[in-house]
């Protein structure tokens, strides 16, 4: 076990604090009505500052032991991996064979069904 | 923790006189990881002869189409085969269920939850599991898992029937058993999730003093990486499979299309789903699931074949190396099972290159076991046998599998027998032999006596024989084009007609394999009360679990042990024996 | 017999043995979120349109509700803490606090449930609620396993402190690094499904 320097408790209350003012802030934030996509890298952004101050103070990832890092990191590759998933679906598809009028739902099963 | 010690008593010290356990407590809910891993060895290997009869009977409707199942054909019920005749939905179960209980409740418990259970701790040195109450949690989830696959064909409409893939929208849209299915994958993901983490605290925790990471045992490097895949690949198939049930039972379309059409009807529901979504998180967990099926294999290859070798193997570091690396790239390969997808010209680039990369691994593997025969003279025990027929099974397997990882070859041979094929030859004559070869090396550890050796030779040369009938003609049937799924096989088409006729000899060297598979089960338990009795030290070896008692006692070692050395020292010049085991120091020698 | 460094720390990896465990299986309940949240991406970029959260669900429930959680995460830490210092009756107490959050948090989450249900939106009725009520429906049993951990440990589990007070430590340090993994998973959530 990581030994921890200090057994204050303090730091947790200070990091309690920061969550809070995070929260407001996120929902603060989405009053002001910007673009889509700029709301959804400022959001995503303070999800990850609080996310990392669980994990560092509370889950006390900030001293922990190398094996857990490597464990850690081994994951976080694969997460990456998986979070490529939309993008192999959207990305990279085969050209030249798609439908000269696009398909609307509705117009999908009509055409099916001609067969 | 030093403020903390003064009220600790010293419970690491305290000495217990464990009372005689009941029956139950023995042999059913024990905490004991070789109890636990024999129970997961016979659960598993009962699976899989059930597994094998369930092709037998999809391998005579092949055959002989339309023809009555002969001695088995009244019992299969008149709504899966009347009058004995396979109907075509009871055929769709029985591939599909036959698919999931070889791979989900066969090899990989028996490889796993058996091998892994029994083996790795006494090769490390280690008193049990780190969790022994975690790891028998493991062995009920898989046996409830199972139960509930086994009860799927008892419900209406029979048990799963889309293929062990399950691709959806066919299953979202099929009978109730597919529900049961995917219950049933729950538990045996929370399996093999509890058994992973507890072998790699295990392995990181629990190894004898000496015995650093250069020093373990192939096996235990094979059983560790497949750890990390369970762990790490199976959730992506857990969320997936959570999806799947609640499009079938909440109604949602995660992956269902917008104006999906059933049967020429239009399917009320919301839509907007993505049917390629399931294939993605299917295969992302499945790819790594093809190296948990083969990599405990090659380490039990790796150990009978050193010991009957009688030197070190070859390549004992480029071994290891390659096999992390190959646990670590099959994670990004996943995608090359979708080349047919409308994937485009960039990602099957992508998809491709990183097949043939992961096939370099694979072959510096099998070399350095090919090179480890060299110069040797061969002790050809049973286990041997075995092990020697991995080799090149597992060469085919392997090397057949290079063209359905390109593009343009894939093309033609998707969905054909050449598939089948491919990944019979890695996991039946490859894993399943390896598994065999386990079963005979460590049978002296697990219960003091020897197995038969001649029942033994004639089990391994009758299935040497037929099981390369039953596969091999499938590449020729799949270069021909033979769809893998045709419940006729394939008769009604006339490019298959040709090929079709060598489903007849197939089907005979199928019953001739499960005949001799009957050599096997005598011996066994015939072995276990009248075999030859096996010293400590069975087979001469020189890994750990050979300085325990046999069969071990609870708690593994009547002494802590020490490791002084290498793996395989055998034939060490100036030693007096030809093998020094790891648990000799040098002073005793 | 007995299993080495269940209570003390190996040497070479510097943890005890349930550590190493507890966060090899937050390594795979990352991998199973992951998975969600990329199908959720993936959904998302693939619909013709999406809705806004805030437009559909009640963001001023949820706002309660992360301050719940975090707040639990918070007790649960210093019911460690007290633990380390040998408080036990202090610990017992934040640990049932940490228990009455998380009842707290089911509560809400339990009428915003019957909120929706009650205007006939179902997790059928379109993506975007299939995938909330999947998500939290997830979240939601996740916490309802930390709350049977920690109703052992406060209740019949506690007598481990006066045999074994270290092991006892660990116990409550491994649920709380569960708990606290509970809690980043919320975090990620709220504003995901209720302000995206």
């Amino acid at each position: 076990m990581a030994e921890h320097k200090s057994h204050g408790v303090s730091i947790y209350y200070k990091v309690f604090v920061a969550l809070m003012v995070l929260t407001v802030v996120t929902v603060a934030v989405n009053r002001v009505h910007v673009g889509i996509s700029a709301a959804i890298i400022v959001a995503l952004m303070i999800a990850a500052f609080k996310g990392s101050l669980v994990a560092g103070y509370f889950m006390h990832l900030f001293n922990e032991s190398n094996q857990i890092y490597r464990v850690l990191l081994l994951t976080a590759i694969f997460l990456i991996f998986l979070m490529f998933l939309p993008l192999l679906g959207r990305w990279s598809t085969v050209t030249g064979l798609q439908h000269r009028t696009p398909l609307t739902p509705s117009a999908a099963p009509a055409a099916e069904s001609q067969h | 923790m030093e403020h903390a010690t003064a009220v600790h008593p010293p419970v690491a010290h305290h000495v217990e006189h464990a009372p005689e356990l009941g029956f139950w407590w023995k042999y059913v809910f024990s905490t004991d990881h070789k109890v636990i891993g024999i129970q997961y060895a016979i659960t598993g290997l009962l699976f899989l002869l059930f597994g094998f009869t369930l092709m037998a009977i999809m391998r005579w409707q092949l055959a002989y189409p339309g023809q009555p199942v002969p001695v088995i054909g009244a019992w299969l019920g008149a709504g899966n085969a009347s009058g004995g005749v396979i109907l075509p939905e009871f055929y769709n179960q029985l591939g599909a269920m036959h698919g999931t209980i070889m791979v989900f409740m066969g090899v990989v418990p028996l490889a796993v939850g058996g091998f892994g259970n029994f083996v790795m701790p006494l090769q490390i040195g280690a008193p049990d599991m780190a969790f022994p109450r975690i790891n028998m949690a493991s062995y009920w989830a898989y046996f409830v898992g199972g139960v509930v696959m086994l009860a799927s064909f008892f419900v209406p409409g029979g048990a799963a029937n889309s293929g062990w893939t399950s691709y959806v929208p066919l299953a979202v849209t099929a009978t109730t058993g597919q529900t049961w299915w995917l219950l049933g994958m729950v538990f045996l993901i929370t399996s093999s999730l509890l058994g992973s983490l507890n072998f790699i605290v295990t392995i990181f925790q629990l190894r004898a003093p000496g015995l650093t990471f250069m020093r373990l045992p192939i096996f235990v490097w094979m059983q560790l990486v497949t750890a990390y895949l369970l762990l790490l690949a199976f959730p992506p198939l857990e969320a997936a499979a959570i999806l799947q049930l609640m499009d079938r039972v909440a109604g949602t379309s995660f992956f269902l299309p917008s104006g999906l059409v059933v049967s020429g009807q239009v399917v009320q529901i919301s839509g907007g789903g993505n049917p390629l979504l399931w294939q993605h998180l299917f295969w992302f967990l499945a790819h790594p699931e093809v190296y948990v099926l083969i990599l405990p294999g090659m380490g039990i290859v790796a150990e009978v074949l050193a010991n009957n070798i009688r030197k070190p193997l070859w390549g004992y570091k480029p071994i290891v190396y390659s096999v992390v690396f190959l646990g670590f790239m099959s994670f990004v390969v996943w995608a090359h099972h979708m080349f047919l997808t409308g994937m485009g010209t960039t990602m099957s680039a992508f998809f491709q290159t990183t097949t043939m990369i992961i096939s370099i691994p694979s072959v510096i593997i099998l070399t350095s076991l090919f090179l480890s025969l060299w110069g040797a003279s061969i002790r050809f025990t049973t286990p041997m046998l075995f092990a020697l027929a991995f080799l090149p099974m597992f060469g085919i397997g392997g090397l057949t599998g290079l063209p359905l990882g390109l593009a343009p070859t894939d093309i033609h041979l998707h969905d054909t027998y050449y598939v089948i094929g491919h990944f019979h030859y890695v996991v039946a004559p490859g894993t399943l032999f390896a598994l065999f070869a386990g079963i005979y090396y460590w049978f002296p550890k697990a219960t003091g006596r020897y197995m038969n050796d001649l029942l033994g030779k004639i089990h391994f040369w009758g299935s040497f024989v037929a099981i390369n009938i039953v596969f091999f003609p499938m590449f020729i049937q799949g270069l021909a084009g033979m769809n893998r799924r045709l419940y006729d096989g394939g008769i009604q088409y006339a490019h298959a007609q040709e090929t079709a006729k060598l489903h007849v000899p197939m089907g005979y060297a199928t019953f001739a394999l499960w005949f001799f598979q009957l050599f096997f089960i005598v011996n066994f338990f015939w072995s276990i009360k009248k075999g030859r009795q096996a010293p400590q030290n069975a087979w001469d070896a020189t890994t750990l679990e050979w300085s325990a008692p046999s069969p071990p006692p609870h708690g593994n070692f009547p002494e802590p042990p020490v490791v002084y050395r290498d793996p395989y020292e055998y034939s060490v010049p100036g030693h007096p024996a030809d093998f020094t085991p790891q648990f000799q120091s040098d002073k005793k020698a | 017999m007995d299993i080495p460094y269940t209570v003390t720390a190996r040497p070479d990896t510097g943890l005890f043995n349930g550590k190493l465990g507890i966060w090899l299986f937050l390594a795979s309940e990352v991998m199973l979120f992951g998975a969600l949240f990329s199908s959720y991406v993936l959904l998302r970029v693939g619909a013709e349109t999406w809705p806004r959260g805030e437009t559909i669900l009640n963001v001023w429930m949820a706002f309660l509700n992360t301050v719940v959680l975090i707040s639990s995460s918070v007790t649960m830490v210093l019911a460690w803490a007290a633990l380390k210092t040998n408080q036990f009756q202090k610990s017992r107490w934040l640990l049932i606090s940490t228990f009455l959050l998380a009842t707290v948090f089911l509560v809400v989450k339990y009428f915003e449930y019957t909120e929706k249900f009650s205007h006939g939106l179902l997790p059928s009725t379109n993506t975007f609620l299939a995938i909330y009520f999947t998500l939290t429906g997830l979240h939601g049993l996740h916490v309802v396993g930390g709350m049977i951990v920690m109703a052992y440990l406060f209740g019949p589990g506690a007598k481990m402190f006066r045999i074994a007070p270290e092991r006892f430590t660990n116990r409550v340090e491994i649920t709380g690094l569960y708990w606290h993994f509970v809690d980043l998973v919320w975090i990620f959530l709220f504003p995901v499904l209720y302000l995206l």
